[in-house]
């Protein structure tokens, strides 16, 4: 399969003090780690593609670290993650797929065994198009509180070649979290889910 | 701290590839963004003295939130760029206020020199609005090569009341520079200039 060539990478901290309520003693923290590589397949229908995932497992990997890196070099502090891709115009919804395997495993991976579906998304779309990254817990799909998303994208990417791979790490619940549901205290974690 | 934060972003941006070249070492700016309580918001206040408290607050804390983002000593840092974004119950000189009279002297501290202008853009607008800050070399505002801008935004802020404020760094020009003019290599550094 062909090389992965990156042109630009991306990233992106947030720290959330407060969103109008009580100051928070510890701010919520998001991070992204965009990467914008050339789409092999644009332009022309593909049939085998499945193995460029294998080619995208070092660039997860390295996406993954650089979050940690991002967040202060713990891996503990992760509790939230999800990943998307934004597809070029020439290329189609299939190939943002080829993300779901080397991007989630390699969070998981670094995470030291995360045990919940990695939340994504993806789409088509031109330079500037925004995405709405969800994120869930990483242990625990249904913790209510850490059901949240981040946006991201580049004003420039993807071209109609080019393939935008984003994975997103968070440090905590919303930063007003008070709707109830699953608690993060409560994660059985047995199956990911509760 | 006078200035009421409510979240800080940084964004970290390095190209790697432009127009199929391999740009090495890669270009990379920083930019440092933060979201503050506009004090002056929805009335008319004759002195902005508070804002530009403000102002000299964010220089320092944005400068080295960039610069640590961008990972590089801060004497390395090349180039520099600072905006506003005021929400739609603030004045266009509200951001004046931040960006002109005080917040450059603690960039310039941060960066150890700082000889030229810090090119600076402002405007009002909604949540989600994007700041294009514009680049120049810091020490001497004729350098070509460097003149440059950074795309920011935050998809929820500014808020009606709040000011989004942003400080960008970089270690190098554009990725492919190759228009003439003054080089950095030429730079005598006295007037800020050239």
């Amino acid at each position: 399969m062909p090389e992965v060539r990156i042109r630009k990478k991306f990233t992106a901290v947030e720290e959330i003090f407060h969103e109008g309520g009580p100051l928070s003693s510890l701010p919520l923290r998001r991070a992204a780690a965009l990467a914008v590589i050339d789409n092999p397949f644009a332009g022309a229908y593909v049939q085998e593609i499945a193995g460029f995932m294998d080619d995208l497992k070092p660039l997860g990997l390295e996406m993954a670290r650089s979050l940690i890196t991002a967040l202060g070099g713990d891996a503990k502090v992760v509790e939230g993650y999800g990943k998307g891709a934004i597809v070029g115009a020439a290329g189609e919804l299939e190939h943002g797929a080829l993300w779901h395997v080397p991007g989630g495993y390699a969070m998981r991976e670094i995470l030291g065994g995360a045990k919940a579906i990695v939340a994504s998304t993806k789409k088509v779309g031109g330079p500037g198009t925004r995405l709405d990254v969800p994120i869930t817990h990483i242990n625990a799909s249904y913790v209510r509180s850490h059901f949240d998303s981040m946006e991201v994208g580049l004003a420039d990417a993807p071209r109609a070649d080019e393939i935008l791979l984003a994975l997103v790490m968070t440090t905590g619940p919303r930063i007003h979290a008070r709707v109830g549901g699953l608690k993060a205290s409560e994660i059985k974690g047995e199956d990911g889910l509760r | 701290m006078k200035a009421r934060i409510r979240k800080i972003a940084t964004f970290v941006e390095e190209t790697s590839i432009e127009m199929g070249r391999t740009i090495d070492p890669p270009t990379r700016r920083a930019a440092a963004v933060a979201v503050i309580e506009n004090p002056c918001a929805g009335k008319y206040v004759e002195d902005l003295s508070e804002l530009m408290a403000i102002g000299e607050e964010l220089g320092e804390l944005l400068t080295l939130r960039a610069v640590a983002a961008l990972g590089i000593p801060a004497t390395s840092v090349e180039s520099y760029g600072k905006a506003a974004a005021v929400g739609e119950n603030g004045e266009l000189e509200h951001a004046a206020a931040i960006l002109h009279p005080k917040l450059g002297a603690p960039v310039r501290r941060v960066l150890g020199k700082g000889a030229a202008l810090i090119p600076s853009s402002k405007k009002r607008g909604g949540m989600g609005v994007a700041l294009d800050i514009p680049l120049g070399h810091k020490d001497a505002a004729f350098v070509r090569s460097h003149f440059d801008g950074m795309e920011v935004r935050i998809n929820d802020a500014p808020r009606a009341n709040e000011i989004v404020v942003a400080v960008a760094v970089t270690n190098s020009g554009r990725p492919l520079a190759r228009v003439g003019g003054l080089t950095k290599d030429q730079i005598k550094g006295e007037d800020g200039l050239r």
